[in-house]
Order: C-alpha cells, then structure tokens, then sequence
C-alpha cells in the first residue's frame, strides 16, 4: 500500500552554538505510521523531536508538514495539527488534570480567550477516551507518573491534532504503565493517528511500532521495518553492546548475551569506529 | 472552583465594603451613617445637610480619604498582580514583582532625583523611567547569553537589581545627612500621605489599564509555566506574551514607588494568599489577586495610619505582617504549589 508522505525532512542539519548534532537527514513519513526513533544518549533524537515540530529552526535543510515547509506554518494552525506530548513532568503548580487538558484548547481561541462549555466538553471527552475521566479534578502534581502521561497525551487529542510527537513517553513509568501507555497507542494509530516516538526501549519498537529509525552521532544509521531493522547486529552498532533478540512466537525481545565485560566490549568498539 | 463569577461578586462587594469603612477611618471622627447620608444627600439630593456640613465631608472623604484610598487599592492591587503574573511565568512561587530590578532601579532613580531636583514631578518621573531602565539592563544581560531564557531573566534581574541597590548606596553616602537623607530613608520606607487627586490620577489609571490587560492575558500563563518548548507546541507565541507581561509588569511596578515608594512583600503573599483561595489556575487567580491585593493594602494603610498617634511607613507594616504570613503558609506549602 502506498501511503501519502505527511511528513518530509530533506538534507536536515543542526548544531547547538558549534556542535553538529544532525547531520543531512532525510527522512519521510506517512500518515497513520508508528515511527520509532531508537539511538543511544546524545545522538540526537530530542533534536530531530525538536526540529520536526518547529521548536527548533533548522541549519540547512527544512521539515516539511502536508506538503508545506514547517516555518511558512502559522503557530496557531500548526499546533492544531501536531502535538508534543512531553516526557512525563510534575509542575511547580498543582493545576487540575482538567486544566492541563485544556490547555490543549489554546491554539483554537482568539487572542483574548476564555475556554467555553464545548471546549470543558472536549477535554472531558478526551479523558474519558483515555480512561482517566474520573481524574480529570485531581491536582495533576498529585496523580501517578503513568496518570500524567495520559493526561498529557489527552492534552494532545483536546488539541485537535493528528499526528503526536513524544519524546520518551514510558521513561519514568512502571512496567504495568509502560504496556498501558503502548496499548493506547495502538488503540489511537487504528483511529488513524500518527506517531513519531523515541524510546530506549527497543521491545516498545518491536512490539507496537510500523518502522524504526536508528540514530548516532547525528546520522540515520538505519530505516525500516522494526522487524528488519531491530536485529542483533544493527544494535551491537548502535549501542555497543552485545544483544540478541529473541522471539516466543507472539513477541520478540532483546536480551543481553552478556553482562560481564559489558564495559570493556563497548571501549572495544568505540576505539575501532575511532579508528575507522 | 465553582463559579468563579460569584466568587469575583463577592471580592468586589468586600472591596466596596472596605472602601466604605476605610472612608470613615482617621483622626476627623465620622460614622457610616454619616458617610451613607453626606453620600445620599450629595448624589440624589436626599434628607438635609448643611452646607457647612456638607462641604466638611467633601473635603473630608473626596479630597483627602478617597484619594489615598484608591491609591492603596491600585498599589496593592498592581503588585499582587504583577506578583502573581511573575510566579507564573517564572515558574517559581517564590518570586516577586521586583525580580527584574524593577524596584530597586526605581529606588536609585528617587533617590537620584530628590538629590538632583526640587520639583516633585520630576522626582516622580525620574522614579519611573529608573524602573523601566533597570528592567532594560536585566532584558539586555539576558539577550547576550544563550541558553534557557527564564533562568537567564531572573540572573539578569539579580544583576541589574544589585547594581542599582549598591548605586542607591552611593546617593544615600553622597547626599546631605541633614535634610536629604532622611527623606531619602523615608520615602524608601513607603507611605501614603503625599497622595493627591493628580498623582492618582497620573499613577492610577495606567495601572488599571495595565491590571485589565494583564487579567485578559491571564489564561496564556497556565501554558507559560508548563515551560517554553510545550507553550510553543501549543501555539503560544512564547517571546512576544513574556515581553509584554513583563512590560505591563513593570509599568505597574514602577508606578507603585512613584506614588507611595518602596512597599514590600505584598506581590510576593498576595499571590499565596489568592491561590489558597482560588486554586492555582491563573485564569482565575490573577484577578482574584487584583481584588485581595487591593483589599489587603487598604487595610494596612487603615492600620499605618491609625494604630499610632505617628504614621507607620507602609513598607514597614507590610513586611511586619507580610513575614509572619509567609512563614505561616511555607508550612502548608505542598498544598498550595509543589
């Protein structure tokens, strides 16, 4: 099936002050895809989150959204189209789990604004589709971890938006949350949302995701099918260490083929790649 | 909250009710009874009043009282909003509306023009622009450097308001101990007293107007604590809101030392105060902070005046009631912010 590209990077480069951290990245995504974006620490994947939305401006190269270069975007109509749901946070100040969401409703109000019943309706609705309408009075600060990333995400859906970036979205939750956060994935990429996630995960890949892309030091290693691309040999270079993955028929896994020596294995490599 | 509108119903009618009575406190004894008859005897024309009589209490409440009143109500009203404003935007519950060096700019340039000029208007205006330029310096040592621009604001404020408190030193060594530095200390202790009808009307409705604004943009700043990238992401436009909050900021800031001098710890428990009340959401706190901080500064002007045979400085009476305050609520702290 050939899917209609809604996001397009062509020869995309970026650096903080003097450090290169994206290097020529293209990459293209369809809508209704679970992309996602596997690399070790520092190789760049919050930037490529980051660029992908607008918060960050390009060196050289451009992102492109439904066709059109994303700084040509009007911020407002932009963020009717493309939500960050953020890593799970706690803030200073305890607002309800209904406010959070309804900030979701900012980019659809007028300059002076004031949020009105259908807006109270669609973030209530919003909670309700991720199960968690009966906290939508609790202080955001005082539910769960795995309670705030569902009340981010439904901050995403009252939004409006179709295509939801997350960067790290089941770092700092438990296993159970884990596994619930890519249930309800799932459940929204069959409504027809698009995802484009990083993880350090790369079962959460494995087990929910259309296509990974592997990053380091700035470049696209790899692209493709998770099932093609998350093998034993392609994570060794990713994150030098030795892994295998298994499969037990319903799922695979990745599982160390070592422990011991882990330390000296990753030197190892790194000083031939320094060699090469 | 349940509904907002009768809790903003009843802060207006508590905050008529403090005029009221604020209007029949001082050394001249009057009642209520006589405010509300001089009141319907003047607008309807109802009852009987002599003339003498009548043109006592309209010296007595529209010249003297009333002005220094609605000066108090705009004064704390501007800086619990500007203080409220701050918190949010800065992320941070312990912050105040001299953060940028608002106040302490404002401060040197008094002080500099009680030393330079006899004029009262110049003193004001060289009070105000001092505001502005301290704010100016900390927006510029913030510009130069990169990186994440809440932080690098408040670091510049730090800077800017040490520079201008240690500048303030200068003119306090300089000036004459005899006359000029006494008047100096004083007015940097805040008081009331040289409120007339033309500084409240200079001070007092840019201040409305900024407070009006400020109330209107208060429902940017839920997102704007949630940091930049996700306000962006939401379509706010992060740069140009914080610059004008901070501009309407320190407009009302610099007013509240041109017209009453340095009055502390208001912008800081007001905001407390309000959100132990109304809850943290600013679309609601900020005004309810306009309506309590106004409410609040009457009174200690009610109790500057009056508890002694001497006027008490405002500034001291807030911070004397302001302290205990905030020690008190640092306990319940979890429950207000976290």
């Amino acid at each position: 099936m050939e899917l209609t590209p809604l996001i397009q990077v062509a020869g995309l480069s970026f650096g903080y002050s003097a450090k290169t951290v994206l290097k020529d990245i293209d990459l293209s995504i369809a809508a209704g895809e679970v992309v996602t974006l596997l690399g070790p620490n520092g190789s760049g994947k919050s930037t490529l989150i980051k660029l992908l939305l607008g918060l960050l401006t390009p060196a050289r190269g451009a992102v492109f959204f439904k066709g059109r270069d994303l700084r040509r975007w009007n911020p407002r109509s932009l963020a009717g189209e493309i939500a960050y749901v953020p890593q799970v946070h706690t803030c200073t100040f305890p607002y309800k789990v209904r406010d959070v969401v309804l900030m979701g409703r900012i980019p659809h109000k007028t300059f002076f604004f004031h949020y009105s019943r259908s807006d109270q309706v669609l973030a209530d609705s919003a909670l309700d589709r991720l199960s968690v309408a009966h906290l939508a009075e609790c202080a955001y600060t005082e539910v769960s971890g795995g309670e705030r990333q569902l009340t981010l995400i439904a901050r995403a859906l009252a939004q409006g938006a179709k295509t939801f970036f997350m960067d790290e979205p089941a770092s700092g939750l438990d296993y159970g949350n884990q596994l619930r956060l890519l249930d309800q994935i799932v459940k929204l990429s069959r409504q027809g949302y698009t995802f484009v996630k990083s993880t350090h995960a790369p079962e959460h890949a494995l087990w929910i995701a259309d296509r990974a892309v592997m990053i380091k030091n700035g470049v696209i290693v790899a692209n493709g099918p998770c099932d093609d691309v998350i093998t034993a040999e392609n994570l060794q270079d990713l994150y030098n260490a030795k892994v295998s993955v298994l499969n037990n028929g319903r799922f695979r896994a990745c599982v160390p083929q070592t422990i011991c020596g882990c330390m000296e294995i990753a030197r190892e490599k790194e000083r031939k790649q320094a060699h090469a | 909250m349940k509904t907002p509108l009768r809790l903003f119903a009843m802060l207006a009618v508590l905050l008529v009710v403090t005029v009221g009575v604020s209007l029949t406190l001082g050394r001249y004894p009057v009642s209520l009874a006589d405010l509300f008859r001089f009141l319907a005897y003047r607008l309807f024309g109802w009852g009987e009043m002599s003339p003498d009589a009548c043109r006592l209490f309209q010296s007595l409440f529209f010249d003297i009282r009333l002005p220094r009143i609605l000066a108090a109500a705009l004064i704390g009203a501007s800086l619990s909003v500007a203080g409220g404003t701050f918190q949010a935007m800065f992320v941070n519950p312990l912050v105040s509306p001299g953060l940028l060096g608002v106040l302490a700019g404002a401060s040197f340039g008094a002080a500099l023009s009680m030393i330079l000029f006899e004029n009262w208007l110049a003193v004001q205006l060289g009070t105000f622009m001092f505001g502005f330029l301290a704010v100016l310096i900390a927006l510029l040592i913030a510009r130069i450097h990169k990186g994440q621009a809440t932080l690098l604001l408040v670091l510049g404020g730090v800077i800017s308001g040490a520079l201008f408190t240690s500048l303030l030193s200068i003119i306090k060594y300089l000036a004459d101990p005899s006359n000029q530095l006494p008047a100096i200390t004083h007015w940097l202790m805040g008081g009331l007293s040289l409120v007339d009808h033309r500084t409240l009307l200079l001070v007092g409705i840019p201040q409305l107007l900024a407070i009006l604004v400020m109330i209107l943009f208060s429902g940017y700043l839920n997102a704007l604590s949630m940091g930049d990238d996700e306000a962006k992401a939401l379509g706010v436009p992060v740069e140009r809101i914080r610059l004008l909050l901070i501009f309407l900021a320190t407009l009302m800031s610099a007013l509240t030392v041109v017209a009453a001098g340095m009055i502390g710890w208001v912008g800081l428990i007001i905001p407390h105060a309000a959100r132990m009340l109304v809850g943290p959401d600013n679309k609601i706190l900020v005004a309810a902070c306009a309506f309590i901080g106004a409410i609040y500064l009457i009174l200690v002007d009610d109790v500057s005046r009056l508890l002694f045979s001497v006027e008490i400085p405002i500034g001291i009476a807030t911070s004397l009631i302001g302290i205990p305050f905030f020690a008190l609520i640092l306990k319940k702290a979890p429950k207000g912010w976290n």
